[in-house]
């Protein structure tokens, strides 16, 4: 009986992904646990292994295809080798929760005629996403309604912590073009560009989609309120320099964004309402009792934005080594979705590629970003005297929601007080 | 004090005191707004708890204490005969029952720090409600309003004459006397239940119903159960019939049975049925509309009416009257009022007749089902077949299962047997869940229990 594998559920929040590569070919026997597909998520690039072993019949997807969760990818036929007899579950990708998912029953049945099947809790979750249930086609039994199944279905793709932030170079043009999910504003119609000269157009790739939209929602959610301030690093970038040798020894090497980090993460344990967020519905604000800083990172195939645990309480040195592995993993594309989810704030440094000042959109659902300019010797007056010093110019980005500007202004200074005296990064932990 | 004078804002005023009044004020308290209930009587528990459910379970309980007794002398007990003094028995009923989950509902208002206001409620405009208590006025601004006042039994006309021997439930309920002779007018679950309650006490009662069978509307394979034993218990009952009229003649009620004669009662029970109290409250005030049938008031989903700041819950809001509905609509209006995604969009509302054998039901029967397209396949189980049914000499019940044909699901369940109404809570959960047979047929039920019967009737569907 042929045997039809469907987009597994890849977890919280995500609820569709590219396909990069197809790493079978029709008509072949391949084992359970071989690679299948090459998918890339707003959140990683990972790769599908087989949930059974068997002859892959038909190849539903191609690369640059953007397919939903449960939409079907592969469909086997077991004669050729033999096939597990119990439902192929196990099939998510590397990092993801395992969930049973995977293989779709050939059709599920045509909806019945009055109430959708479905708990009064997943009900509640799809008026609170704005899907109509009858609109929603149920993978669980019977053809209920799972939770999965709104949340595939929801207009917008919920925003989960750790998500993407600004926006860096475009990823490759791929996939066909589709109208990008909206919040709610209508974008009025463009006029013919074509009337003044040729133009072209190019389909969005599938980072840069997740961008745009990710972008549009916190930017037209939150009211967005930027504090600049500049911090003195002159005596920190010499421990720095002093201590490169000896971090090198240890295997790691020392760089500004550690201390960053470490200052953000104990200026933040201080002004809880910057390490939370809003939950509008309640009217309640959520404050985490966890500190999980994201770090926005260049990649090949455009920005993205790793997590480190518990900030606060881990030294210096053990933030550095963390990130360089970190940010190395996402690089090579080898992040799991762990390693990119359960961020509760957002340090984005763009001082390598120039620039004074840049005023980085919030990371939804988190309230608060710390945009990271390049340091430079300027001329400070010391007691009377003009002296060079290395300033270093942050721009706090925060939802007026939650905090005021006095709120912002004493945040960011406890940031910018800790880079000034490095040595309370010694001994606060 | 003068009109006027006194004007409270509140983000919410509940208008009726009752089940879906005080479940909407409570959890609107909960989630932080501030309420009143404006009671005409004030005090919590309406119609239910002071002249309902409460009070008239509470006598069916007597009424099932003196049949197990007098069933007792099946297996070699013999209690006698009994003997019923009405002073206690309204005491116990009155203070020991009503009364303690009235001081219960009152500590909890308190608790919550919901003001019961007592007088009627009448809307002046869509903000405004003016509460009227002899000549005293009081106003109050609210923010949003939720009607929660209920329904009240039904007349006949030229039936409901103004006797004190002519009763409504409520007037049944305080149990003036035993009569010797009751007369039950209508066949419903009121009529059933009131007339097992006399019957037990000592009544003669006889039924009368203007359609051809107890319970309309019920599965006849449910009602017959019940209809084998009020068979026993009443005097008599005659179905098809009217009342044509009652007339009160010396300490006696003479009724004209059509096409039976005139027959002379001590007491007549009028139970035809209960209607929505949905008049002069000004609603015609504020934009909220009534449907031209019953007189109920028009909601959505939400338990919004028209009026954008007035939303109903309950009785008052239509079919089925019944408290755990208005209960829950309750809470999904205060959960909307605090911005919640909630709404009223439940599957299955379980409906329970406290007689002896009890029925029970909830979703969909083998008819419903029919008519909304679905294909439906259905199971029976008799409890001649039950262990635990044995043990308790009542082998007269019977679980039905109604199932989707094409997805297994469970849609709709119907039980008849002692204890139906406690029963009935595992289908209720099922259907709403949307369950499939399979998971109540693979799912442990303690033996012996009644409860095994629906996993009987499970598997009997798998086949």
């Amino acid at each position: 009986m042929p045997r039809q594998f469907a987009l597994p559920d890849l977890g919280e929040g995500l609820t569709e992904a590219e396909i990069i590569a197809v790493l079978v070919r029709e008509g072949d026997v391949i084992k359970e646990d071989a690679p299948l597909l090459e998918v890339e998520t707003d959140k990683a690039q990972v790769e599908i292994p087989s949930p059974i072993a068997g002859r892959v019949e038909q190849i539903h997807v191609q690369p640059g295809q953007t397919v939903k969760v449960g939409a079907v990818l592969v469909t086997f036929s077991d004669d050729g080798a033999a096939t597990r007899s119990a439902p192929a579950a196990a099939a998510a990708p590397r990092g993801a929760p395992a969930r049973p998912a995977a293989p779709t029953p050939p059709a599920s049945p045509a909806p019945a005629a009055g109430p959708v099947a479905a708990t009064p809790a997943t009900r509640r979750l799809a008026r609170e996403l704005g899907v109509d249930l009858k609109t929603v086609g149920g993978t669980g039994p019977g053809g209920r309604v799972l939770d999965g199944d709104v949340r595939a279905a929801a207009p917008t793709p919920r925003a989960t912590p750790g998500a993407t932030p600004p926006p860096a170079k475009p990823a490759a043009p791929a996939g066909t073009a589709r109208p990008l999910a909206s919040v709610g504003l209508e974008t009025p119609p463009l006029p013919r560009f074509e009337q003044w000269g040729p133009v072209e157009r190019a389909p969005l790739s599938h980072l840069r989609r997740t961008i745009a939209e990710r972008m549009t929602l916190s930017a037209t959610l939150i009211p967005h309120v930027t504090h600049f301030d500049r911090a003195d690093i002159t005596d920190l970038d010499a421990i720095i320099t002093r201590n490169l040798e000896a971090a090198r020894a240890k295997g790691v090497t020392l760089t500004l964004t550690g201390f960053i980090l470490k200052a953000a993460a104990l200026a933040l344990r201080d002004h809880p309402q910057f390490n939370a967020s809003l939950d509008p519905a309640a009217g309640e604000l959520i404050l985490k009792r966890y500190h999980h800083l994201g770090v926005a990172v260049a990649t090949d195939r455009g920005l993205i934005v790793p997590v480190l645990r518990d900030v606060d309480q881990k030294p210096v040195l053990e933030i550095a080594r963390e990130l360089a592995a970190l940010a190395q993993r996402v690089r090579e594309g080898k992040a799991a979705l762990e390693d990119l989810r359960g961020g509760t704030f957002t340090i984005t440094n763009i001082g390598a590629l120039g620039g004074t000042a840049a005023i980085p959109i919030i990371n939804y659902p988190e309230v608060a970003i710390l945009g990271v300019a390049r340091a430079r010797l300027e001329p400070v007056v010391r007691q009377g005297q003009i002296v060079p010093r290395l300033l270093l110019p942050l721009t706090l980005t925060f939802d007026h929601r939650v905090a005021d500007g006095a709120d912002g202004a004493r945040f960011a200074t406890e940031i910018v007080s800790r880079l000034e005296a490095p040595e309370r990064l010694l001994w606060e932990w | 004090m003068v009109m006027g004078d006194l004007v409270d804002e509140v983000d919410v005023a509940v208008v009726g005191g009752g089940p879906g009044g005080y479940s909407a004020a409570f959890r609107c308290a909960e989630l932080g707004l501030e309420t009143v209930v404006i009671d005409a009587d004030k005090r919590l528990g309406g119609a239910c708890l002071f002249e309902g459910c409460i009070p008239s379970k509470a006598l069916l309980h007597v009424a099932a204490v003196l049949s197990d007794a007098a069933r007792a002398r099946e297996f070699g007990v013999d209690f006698g005969e009994p003997r019923i003094s009405l002073d206690p028995l309204r005491k116990w009923k009155q203070e020991r029952v009503v009364g303690k989950l009235a001081r219960g509902l009152a500590g909890v208002a308190k608790a919550k720090k919901v003001e019961v206001i007592g007088g009627r409620g009448v809307f002046e405009d869509s903000t405004t409600l003016r509460v009227e208590r002899g000549d005293v006025l009081r106003k109050i601004r609210f923010k949003h309003a939720i009607v929660a006042t209920g329904s009240r039994p039904s007349g006949l006309p030229g039936v409901t004459i103004d006797s004190e021997r002519v009763m409504d439930s409520t007037a049944a309920l305080e149990l003036p006397e035993i009569p010797e002779r009751l007369l039950v007018i209508g066949g419903g679950y009121i009529g059933l239940e009131m007339g097992t309650v006399y019957a037990a006490l000592g009544s003669r009662v006889t039924l009368v119903e203007m359609t051809d069978g107890l319970l309309p509307g019920v599965d006849r394979d449910l009602v017959q159960p019940l209809q084998r034993r009020v068979d026993k218990i009443f005097a008599a009952i005659h179905l098809g019939t009217k009342v044509a009229a009652i007339r009160e003649v010396g300490s006696e009620i003479e009724a004209d049975l059509e096409g039976r004669g005139t027959e002379r009662f001590d007491r007549v029970l009028v139970a035809v049925g209960r209607r929505a109290q949905s008049g002069g409250l000004g609603l015609e005030a504020t934009r909220a509309r009534l449907t031209e049938r019953g007189g109920f008031i028009q909601v959505d989903d939400r338990c919004r009416t028209d009026d954008p700041r007035i939303y109903a819950v309950g009785d008052v809001t239509g079919e089925p009257m019944l408290a755990h509905r208005a209960m829950r609509q309750g809470k999904v209006v205060a959960e909307v009022l605090a911005g919640r995604p909630a709404a009223f969009d439940n599957v299955a509302i379980p409906a329970v007749v406290f007689t002896d054998p009890e029925i029970a039901w909830c979703g969909l029967n083998e008819a419903q089902a029919e008519s909304q397209g679905v294909e439906a396949k259905v199971s029976k189980f008799q409890w001649a077949a039950s262990g635990r049914a044995a043990t308790i000499g009542r082998s007269d019940g019977l679980t039905k299962l109604v199932a989707d044909a094409r997805s297994g699901r469970l849609i709709g369940v119907g039980i008849v047997g002692p204890g139906a109404g406690e029963l009935i809570a595992e289908a209720t959960l099922a259907v709403e869940t949307a369950a499939l047979v399979e998971d109540v047929a693979a799912t442990i039920h303690a033996h012996p229990t009644l409860s095994e019967t629906l996993m009987e009737a499970a598997e009997n569907l798998l086949g």
